[in-house]
């Protein structure tokens, strides 16, 4: 085991899959000669050179556009945004073209190809750079979308995107970038895409949380402790394809159900997975499934309206509390 | 103050409308052509056969339209028709010009682009009717032929969608140094995209071998092009320093001549161009198209031009062929279209299950219920 960043994590991945492959190559705003907006791609410019870390000019449609071709014609690109905020500007080419150009020419063209960078709020930066949009992306066919917490899962998981023949959009957080994990050794260690995973075990309450508010959920789960209430964490890793029988195998346990989600509520993550409960467990709840979500309002900037808008510990505590009636 | 109000104040226009605009009601075409090349089809390099085989794979264009209009009208078929007929020397030209393995990609009116780059006219009759046995599998219908194999990278619907996609077809090219060029097409309507922009910047600055050729048929859908656009459309190169050149698109020649001229400096120097190539749409911009935007003197004036009866003229004048065998060719391709058309009615429409099909690459993906 080795003690990694989260962006060392990330960059390793790229680094091994770069090794045994030249066709994949990185595509983005810094990657290059800055060396990574987060330092994500530091030293590979100089390892792999000019020919397979391409800085961009900032227009995001249209380097996610050339991704895109480059990737019907055989190349692996990894296209990095400097956050999921600024990949808007791409959107057309990610959802219009990336995600149907296979269905649409009756599977005639494979589009291997990941796209990358941070995802959702790195602190008081107001509204247009604080949006979480893994469950948007989500909810179109044709890609897949990881939105990973922890330096191993980003390993593993970033391997295999860039390994699958689909588009891929993996997500990362600007304030993950310097969280250190461990990280296996294992030879070509890899996590197959659309396998949640159990991270903590507890038997009063199902919380599901991924990405950062997966940190959120952790803490939550330290203060319950003193008060013995065991949650146990799922963290989904994947958004899409969604493991949710790993969910519902825990919740026939837990019985009780709250999901935490950097989105804001209406058609997200959590209205989905609070959907499928309902589906697949009603006879098994033992109460209504809370959510912590987002408000339905952007990201203020002033630090007492942000904090006050991001999910915290405090209020997953008040959802846990609901669920199991100690309030 | 009160008088001011009462004073007749100019009324204000945006985009002037109404098809005597800019001529003061004389009828002047929505392009001016340049003149097409003067050279044979000798001194172009092309044989005999080549002229006779151009002649007819743009009358196999045109016929098969046709016959498509027909059977669209007949409800054989639903979806959007948008018909290529008046453009058919721009695709044959410039198929003739570049290699077999230099790619083709352009937007939504891809009939003629289809079945000159390996489409059978089997295979796109069924695609429009919807058949398992199209070339896409009755998935992508008129707007989304594709011949992967043989580097036509498709019909695609969103305007200006394809201009990256191009530049990244082009990207692969230089990326695996294997001497090919991309011809990326537009209409005039993709000029006005934000991402042509972002394109041409990024294929310059990177040298991408690429041909980014807008087709200037007049008409972005029922907005004349000088009502959507300002100066000159190839004028856009200048601001990029990128090569560029006007042509005629009405004439298979100048279409042939310049477009290898162009692929051969970008094979060489790989380098992007720009090129507007001017040419006319005979029909509506699809079948609902009333084409009120536009004079029936000027569609006359380009039926003159016509690109197919052009190249059958040329074949006769030059006695390559005479009536006879020009009969002949127009024969078997009508009989062609409607063996077609046969094939296409009496394929099978996909099965239930290709409604998952080709979503992702592995069959055994996990679908969200």
């Amino acid at each position: 085991m080795a003690e990694l960043q989260f962006r060392e994590a990330i960059r390793a991945a790229i680094d091994e899959e770069m090794a045994q492959d030249e066709n994949i190559f990185v595509m983005g705003e810094e990657v290059a000669e800055y060396n990574g907006a987060y330092k994500v791609t530091e030293g590979l410019l100089d390892k792999y050179g000019p020919k397979r870390m391409i800085d961009t000019p900032i227009a995001e449609l249209g380097f996610a556009g050339i991704g895109v071709g480059a990737a019907m014609n055989g190349l692996r690109p990894i296209i990095e945004f400097m956050t999921f905020n600024f990949a808007v500007l791409a959107a057309d080419q990610i959802i219009n073209h990336a995600s149907k150009i296979r269905y649409m020419t009756g599977g005639q063209i494979k589009i291997p190809i990941v796209f990358r960078g941070p995802n959702a709020s790195a602190g008081q930066l107001s509204a247009t750079h604080s949006v979480a949009y893994d469950s948007m992306y989500a909810h179109f066919p044709g890609m897949k979308v990881i939105y990973t917490s922890e330096p191993e899962d980003a390993k593993g998981l970033l391997k295999s995107a860039i390994r699958d023949e689909n588009p891929v959009l993996f997500m990362e957080s600007e304030q993950m970038y310097g969280l250190k994990g461990e990280v296996t050794d294992e030879e070509d260690f890899t996590i197959p895409i659309g396998k949640a995973k159990v991270k903590r075990e507890g038997s009063d309450v199902t919380v599901v949380a991924h990405g950062k508010m997966y940190h959120v959920a952790t803490q939550a789960a330290k203060q319950l402790e003193k008060d013995g209430v065991e949650m146990e964490i799922i963290d989904p890793r994947t958004v899409k394809p969604l493991d949710i029988e790993t969910i519902i195998t825990s919740i026939k346990k837990t019985n009780r159900c709250v999901i935490v989600d950097e989105a804001h509520p209406f058609g997200g993550l959590a209205a989905e997975v609070g959907y499928l409960i309902q589906r697949e467990a009603f006879d098994y709840l033992d109460a209504p499934v809370q959510r912590v979500t987002l408000p339905d309002t952007s990201a203020p900037f002033a630090k007492n309206l942000f904090d006050e808008w991001l999910p915290s510990a405090n209020e997953v505590i008040d959802a846990v509390n609901t669920v199991t009636y100690r309030k | 103050m009160a008088d001011k109000k009462n004073e007749a104040q100019e009324e204000i226009q945006f985009t002037p409308s109404g098809t005597g605009i800019r001529t003061n009601g004389q009828v002047v075409p929505s392009t001016e052509l340049p003149s097409p090349t003067r050279k044979k089809h000798k001194s172009l390099g092309l044989s005999e056969d080549d002229v006779v085989d151009m002649f007819e794979q743009m009358y196999l264009q045109r016929r098969f339209e046709e016959r498509a209009m027909q059977m669209y009208q007949k409800g054989k078929f639903g979806g959007f028709l948008h018909l290529y007929m008046g453009q058919e020397a721009i695709s044959t030209g410039t198929v003739y010009a570049l290699n077999d393995d230099d790619d083709i990609i352009t937007a939504y009116r891809d009939h003629g682009w289809g079945l000159v780059r390996g489409v059978s006219p089997k295979a796109g009759m069924a695609e429009l009717y919807g058949k398992v046995t199209g070339c896409s599998r009755g998935k992508g219908g008129s707007m989304h032929f594709a011949n992967a194999e043989e580097h036509f990278w498709g019909g695609h619907g969103i305007v200006g969608g394809s201009i990256p996609l191009g530049g990244g077809i082009a990207f692969a090219n230089k990326y695996k140094q294997n001497g090919r060029v991309t011809a990326s097409f537009m209409g005039d309507g993709a000029v006005d995209q934000g991402v042509l922009h972002e394109t041409l910047n990024m294929s310059q600055n990177w040298g991408l071998p690429c041909i980014f050729a807008i087709e200037n048929n007049g008409y972005a859908m029922g907005t004349a092009v000088h009502r959507h656009s300002v100066g000159e459309l190839v004028d856009r190169a200048k601001g990029y320093g990128m090569k560029s050149m006007v042509l005629n698109g009405m004439d298979v020649f100048t279409v042939y001549e310049k477009m290898k001229e162009v692929a051969e400096d970008v094979r060489e120097n790989s380098n992007p161009w720009l090129v507007e190539i001017r040419t006319y749409r005979y029909r509506g911009h699809s079948m609902s198209d009333p084409m009120k935007y536009r004079t029936k003197e000027e569609l006359q004036e380009y039926e003159k031009l016509d690109p197919v009866e052009r190249i059958k003229n040329y074949l006769l004048n030059e006695d390559i062929i005479d009536e006879d065998k020009i009969g002949e060719i127009e024969d078997s391709v009508e009989d062609t279209v409607m063996e077609a058309i046969d094939f296409a009615e009496e394929s099978d429409f996909p099965d239930k299950s290709d409604l998952y099909r080709d979503v992702f690459v592995e069959d055994d993906y996990p679908f969200h219920t």
